[in-house]
């Protein structure tokens, strides 16, 4: 299903992250997933929040570059081949291509969770459904 | 559009020209008699003040430049007494000692004339408010601009720079329809009032006069897009009068010398020949009508063209680009000459970048190597490492196609660049040559 995600723009330096996680922690924001792509200068911190519009607000207000988008998130089973046979073979058979994409197991034995970025939503939704 | 002084402003070239050389005649005579460098430096050519019997005969005379006024600190340029003299300006003095600017009576009325006239030029009127946030004190831009804006008969804020969040409450309610200040304060009041929600572009603002540093025609697009306003340029330099020496019209073809009080020049900064109107050059100041302090042949260090041909708003004085750059700050990288205005055009060409940047120039294992900073704004920035990559790709490919220089491109966070109220630090350079 189609879930608003936050990416925000970070210097590559010791504290950054600090700085940014500080205003969401103020505004009892919750992060459901994290992740950090990175180059030497900077870092590009996607994140999916329990509530966008305030972590935005946060963000604007300690003056950081910040970007809504729509991803595709999954819960898949937390098995050997769960991520391969639930997402990636069946986008790959279609020929869409995942810009990006991360994952991280619940608390709920058996049950994981995928983030993904493709470079065509609308058909990677008939793919993969949309619940 | 109102000309403040059509009888000096429209004058056939002839009555001009008479006019110059009868106050060229005058001013070198009263420097040769009141001003011992003056009158050292005519002896060691061979002239006296008999010699200048033509306004060719200027070139003739020896140049001045920034380090006479040092050599001469404080008064020694000076041609009246101290006695005489009402008031004092300075430079910043950021590289030594400042250069001092002594006015007499006559000067600071001379100055508020000419300050009217520019405001006038660029489209101001009795009746318009006036926010002034040029800084007050030893700066002439502050009390330059005053004195013109009371000449010509309109109510002013004196506010000085500063204070951004008090400048947008005076501008919404005074109803200040005329804000002047540096291209880079009229972005900054632009930001912070993005910021504070607070839209110029609804307020009574129409013109932002704006000068004291180089600004490219797209920093001109930006600011009267975020302001709502019609973004005029001035120029003027301590050393001649302070503001007031040449300012754009409606017109926005570039900026009229006042020649009635200037003689302009333009020379070949390696050779220091005279070079026809048109052709890119140094800008060289003679001050035709000025007492305490006159000052002749005076190197600017701006490199400008000059277009001598009749503006269409009727004015005849010649006018002069934007400033392309300063010989003094003319980067000179791996041998290419690079002018950091034309940094900034290049940047701006590129959709969604700021006009908030640094260039930062160093030196590795005697290559020269340039940095260019540029803040990130919600507009260029993507979730995909790929599109900020294109960015700094893209950013570069320009830089190399139209200045010929390979540039590093560093994206960094906003108000990671330090936003000045007063001349913008664009570059630094940490060679030591």
């Amino acid at each position: 299903m189609r879930i608003k995600q936050v990416s925000v723009f970070v210097a590559n330096e010791p504290g950054r992250l600090v700085d940014m996680l500080g205003p969401l922690s103020d505004s009892e924001i919750d992060i459901q997933a994290l992740s950090v792509a990175d180059s030497t200068d900077f870092g590009i911190v996607r994140m999916v929040v329990s509530n966008t519009a305030g972590a935005v607000k946060a963000l604007h207000d300690a003056q950081f570059t910040v970007r809504i988008n729509e991803v595709l998130a999954y819960d898949m089973p937390n098995v050997p081949g769960g991520l391969l046979k639930a997402v990636v073979e069946p986008l790959a058979k279609m020929g869409i291509n995942l810009e990006y994409i991360y994952a991280f197991a619940e608390s709920e034995i058996g049950k994981a969770k995928v983030v993904l970025k493709v470079s065509d939503i609308d058909r990677a939704e008939d793919v993969l459904g949309k619940g | 559009m109102t000309i403040w002084e059509p009888q000096y402003e429209k004058m056939t070239r002839e009555e001009l020209e008479k006019l110059q050389l009868e106050r060229l005649q005058q001013k070198v005579k009263s420097v040769y008699e009141k001003v011992p460098f003056y009158r050292t430096k005519l002896q060691e050519v061979g002239l006296t003040p008999k010699d200048i019997k033509s306004l060719d005969d200027i070139t003739r005379l020896p140049f001045t430049s920034k380090s006479d006024f040092r050599d001469n600190y404080p008064f020694g340029m000076m041609a009246v007494p101290l006695s005489e003299v009402v008031r004092v300006h300075a430079s910043s003095g950021t590289t030594g000692k400042p250069i001092v600017a002594p006015y007499n009576a006559k000067d600071i009325d001379t100055w508020s004339n000419l300050m009217a006239r520019t405001l006038a030029s660029a489209g101001a009127h009795s009746g318009d408010i006036i926010q002034n946030a040029y800084g007050y004190g030893l700066f002439t831009g502050g009390l330059g601009f005053h004195y013109g804006a009371e000449r010509l008969g309109a109510t002013v804020i004196p506010v000085a720079a500063g204070n951004t969040k008090r400048q947008i409450m005076l501008i919404e309610d005074l109803g200040t329809t005329v804000l002047t200040c540096t291209p880079s304060y009229a972005l900054i009041v632009a930001e912070t009032a993005q910021e504070m929600g607070i839209d110029l572009a609804a307020s009574q603002l129409r013109l932002a006069v704006c000068g004291a540093e180089p600004w490219s025609e797209n920093m001109r697009v930006e600011i009267e897009a975020k302001l709502g306003v019609t973004a005029i340029d001035i120029y003027g330099l301590t050393e001649l009068l302070g503001p007031g020496v040449s300012c754009e019209c409606s017109y926005k073809t570039g900026m009229h010398i006042w020649e009635d009080h200037f003689l302009a020049e333009i020379i070949d900064p390696v050779t220091e020949q005279p070079l026809p109107y048109g052709q890119q050059g140094e800008l060289v100041l003679t001050t035709l009508t000025k007492e305490a302090m006159p000052v002749i042949r005076f190197k600017t260090h701006d490199i400008v063209n000059l277009y001598p041909e009749t503006c269409e708003c009727g004015r005849t004085m010649v006018r002069m680009s934007k400033v392309h750059g300063r010989t003094d700050d003319m980067l000179i990288v791996r041998g290419v000459n690079v002018f950091p205005t034309q940094i900034e055009s290049v940047l701006l060409s590129v959709e969604g970048v700021e006009p908030q940047y640094q260039i930062i120039v160093d030196r590795e294992r005697h290559l020269d190597e340039i940095e260019i900073w540029v803040e990130v704004s919600d507009a260029i920035f993507s979730d995909e490492m790929r599109s900020l990559e294109e960015l700094e790709k893209r950013v570069r490919a320009e830089m190399d196609s139209v200045l010929g220089i390979s540039a590093r491109v560093k994206l960094v966070e906003p108000k990671t660049i330090t936003r000045t109220e007063g001349k913008a630090k664009r570059v630094v350079d940490r060679r030591e040559l």
